[in-house]
């Protein structure tokens, strides 16, 4: 079989939100894992304290071959959004103060969605990326699926780790994942994957989440790591952004 | 059912390197060839679907689920994995071919005596934990997918509509009527519930009924209705139907088939234990009944049963895990052991965790060529029972909990090990060495080779610091450990 992705191992990371500390550690542990190969699904501004080395960092993985695609947060550094929350717009607009004008532009210059043999990379939803709405529902799920056009679709935004699964009739179900366990994912069948937040999980536990993606072999294996929360929540709190943004990532919530 | 001219899986075909030989098995759902390929040091088999590729029906949901999962177990009870084919191209799947007799056959040969069915049946138990305490359930165990291997062990195939705890449930999302064989299928499975693995002890129930009496216990269903009468209406009882059938496994037969899984066997390991150990089967009303239940309660339960919904999240292996079988070996040649009392008291520490267990007490008293004393043909065998029993009778524990088990060997840490092991002990607990002292020395070896060999978890316990001291009658044995016996140092 002609194929370019086979033989490699790739490493979804989401929703980094500036968080450092988080994104090293799920490098470090996709690295160990046998990770050949990075995608960045979106949102690596927002919330968190690091925003220029956070996107220093997956500015060298991309001129290395990483996929790389725009979350709504990443578009709101670049342009007001009424999309967010006064607490988000108060990090948001702290970090464009932050933010160096080459990473502005590297931000800028991240498309939608990005589409690569058998696999649809979006931060929110494929069905219209620029919606940004959440896949939170088998339908929603069905029609980023849909829209994609491939038989894997992996994506952002919900910050929880949920792998959506097609069966007969185009319908589509919902599975959430043991971490850790590989997860047969035969090609012949439509997948959706939420791939969990790196830097700021919501459910109650602060551990940074990705996931791994082996081609040839047909697995996606969910991974949460453990990593200094504590450190960066204390960045947040020294960068004199809202103190439950920190909290949020002390907790995990 | 005759294959298609232009299919490439045809005697004497080759491919992706197996070479097709004899087909042995042809039906509506598929064919199963003999194969010859890569050097994998057991016999081959490859088994070829029927559904033309795109297709989303039954056969192929089925076929997916056992490479999903097949691939993922590792158990000496089912067949090994060795290949699957792209489905959209050619599936099909090569695994291990397993030699011997299915139970569907050997049941046709004959009928079968108790102790054979408690043989089979405790060969069934051990294989369905095994798959248990792996995260999956089996959902369709029936005499043709039982295979009885000359060695006395059993394998389990078909695994197309089985369950992986940690998987997508490709079968559940279907909303198709339960799947399954109507005559075993457990009643939460009728109503789509499919991650209990105490339906699969519900299914090995019905087995032994059919192996026991040569009727199946709710007949052949055809009907949806029919396939819920499993809900509330309790089967006639074994001896009914064959006057041989002893009382304790009418017991064992009749708990695997309670309609309510919180009234079953929690566990295959019970089941596997109570089958090898039918004298310490704990008999219920169930062993002696004749009849089914009265009128009046089967229609009580009916009506109860109306709006039954099945309700399991916990993952299977933690849910076998919290029906736990505990060990306790004593040693009832020392009856004022210090570490007796100590012992007693982290197994009341233990099983008070709320949870279903089973207590297994042994002693090893010396001699013997290994072999356990089931009957009270000595007098000596039955002095130590009565040692053992009032050890553990402060505890007050129910018969059904609780079995003992003297044993005369020339190997007690062995004996344990292997005692521990057939018998899918999950926690061991045992004095630990004492200071060196001569008259006790011969534990010391017991629990240091029990801790380093078994396959369980093992619980050492010391006697409190005050209670050794006050144990100890002669001066000589006081004297300070020696420095040969670090195992017996307290914990810091």
């Amino acid at each position: 079989m002609n194929c370019t992705i086979c033989g490699m191992v790739l490493a979804l990371l989401s929703d980094v939100h500036a968080n450092l500390e988080a994104l090293n550690a799920c490098l470090r542990h996709a690295r160990e894992a046998g990770a050949t190969r990075y995608a960045f699904l979106g949102d690596l501004a927002g919330y968190g304290a690091d925003p220029e080395a956070v996107v220093a960092t997956v500015r060298r993985y991309v001129e290395e071959g990483a996929v790389a695609v725009q979350g709504n947060h990443d578009q709101a550094i670049l342009q007001a959004s009424g999309y967010l929350n006064d607490m988000a717009r108060d990090a948001i607009e702290w970090q464009r103060a932050q933010l160096s004008a080459g990473a502005k532009a590297f931000l800028a210059g991240l498309p939608l969605c990005v589409r690569e043999e058998s696999i649809c990379f979006v931060h929110a939803s494929a069905a219209v990326p620029e919606h940004w709405d959440y896949v939170d529902s088998p339908a929603e799920a069905q029609r980023s699926a849909a829209a994609a056009q491939t038989p894997y679709t992996f994506s952002g935004h919900v910050h929880v780790q949920e792998l959506y699964f097609g069966g007969a009739s185009g319908r589509m179900s919902l599975f959430r994942p043991v971490r850790g366990t590989a997860v047969p994912v035969p090609r012949h069948r439509r997948w959706l994957a939420l791939v969990g937040s790196v830097g700021q999980p919501r459910d109650g536990n602060p551990a940074a989440a990705y996931a791994l993606f082996d081609p040839a072999a047909a697995k996606l294996t969910f991974h949460r790591v453990p990593y200094d929360h504590r450190a960066a929540a204390d960045k947040i709190r020294r960068a004199g952004l809202p103190p439950a943004l920190a909290y949020r990532v002390e907790q995990g919530i | 059912m005759a294959r298609k001219p232009d299919s490439p899986f045809q005697s004497g075909a080759e491919i992706d390197g197996f070479r097709i030989g004899e087909r042995v098995h042809g039906g509506t759902m598929g064919d199963i060839f003999r194969v010859t390929g890569p050097d994998t040091g057991f016999p081959l088999a490859m088994k070829v679907p029927h559904f033309a590729p795109g297709d989303s029906d039954e056969g192929l949901i089925n076929f997916e689920t056992e490479a999903n999962i097949l691939p993922a177990l590792s158990s000496p009870y089912v067949p090994r994995f060795v290949a699957a084919g792209d489905l959209s191209r050619a599936p099909y799947m090569v695994t291990e071919w397993i030699e011997g007799e299915s139970l569907q056959r050997r049941l046709a040969r004959g009928p079968l005596d108790p102790d054979e069915i408690a043989r089979i049946g405790a060969a069934a138990a051990d294989a369905l934990h095994n798959l248990h305490l792996q995260d999956t359930v089996h959902l369709d165990l029936k005499p043709e997918n039982v295979i009885l291997r000359p060695d006395g062990r059993i394998a389990l195939i078909d695994f197309g509509l089985a369950h992986h705890a940690r998987f997508p449930d490709l079968l559940a999302e279907e909303q198709r009527l339960a799947a399954g064989s109507a005559p075993y299928i457990s009643p939460e499975q009728v109503l789509g519930e499919r991650s209990d693995p105490r339906s699969d002890l519900f299914a090995l129930g019905a087995v032994l009924y059919e192996l026991s009496t040569g009727k199946l216990p709710y007949g052949i269903p055809r009907t949806r209705a029919g396939l819920r009468d499993r809900i509330w209406l309790d089967p006639i009882p074994p001896v009914a139907h064959a006057p041989g059938v002893p009382p304790w496994l009418q017991e064992v037969i009749l708990r695997c088939l309670e309609p309510q899984p919180e009234d079953r066997y929690q566990s295959a390991a019970h089941i596997a234990y109570d089958l090898r150990h039918p004298e310490n089967v704990q008999l219920t009303s169930r062993a002696t009944r004749r009849y089914q239940s009265p009128f009046a309660s089967r229609l009580r339960r009916w009506w109860n049963a109306r709006h039954v919904r099945p309700l399991t999240r916990t993952l299977p292996a933690a849910q076998v895990s919290a029906a736990r079988v505990v060990l306790a070996a004593i040693d009832t040649t020392n009856l004022d052991d210090e570490r007796h009392p100590a012992v007693l008291r982290v197994v009341a520490r233990i099983l008070s965790i709320p949870a279903e267990y089973r207590l297994i007490c042994v002693s090893v008293i010396a001699g013997g060529p290994g072999a356990e004393r089931t009957s009270g043909d000595s007098s000596h065998y039955l002095e130590h029972l009565v040692r053992l029993r009032n050890w553990v009778e402060p505890l007050r524990l129910p018969p059904s909990r609780l079995s003992l088990h003297v044993i005369e060997a020339a190997n007690p840490a062995d004996t344990l090990v292997e005692f521990a092991r057939r018998n899918h002990v999950d926690l061991m607990v045992l004095g630990a060495p004492p200071p060196a002292r001569t008259r006790v020395a011969w534990w010391r070896s017991v629990a240091s080779t029990v801790a380093a060999n078994a396959d369980c978890s093992v619980h050492l316990v010391r006697a409190p610091a005050a209670a050794a001291r006050g144990a100890v009658t002669s001066p000589a044995s006081a004297a300070p450990e020696s420095p040969d016996s670090p195992a017996s140092r307290r914990p810091a």
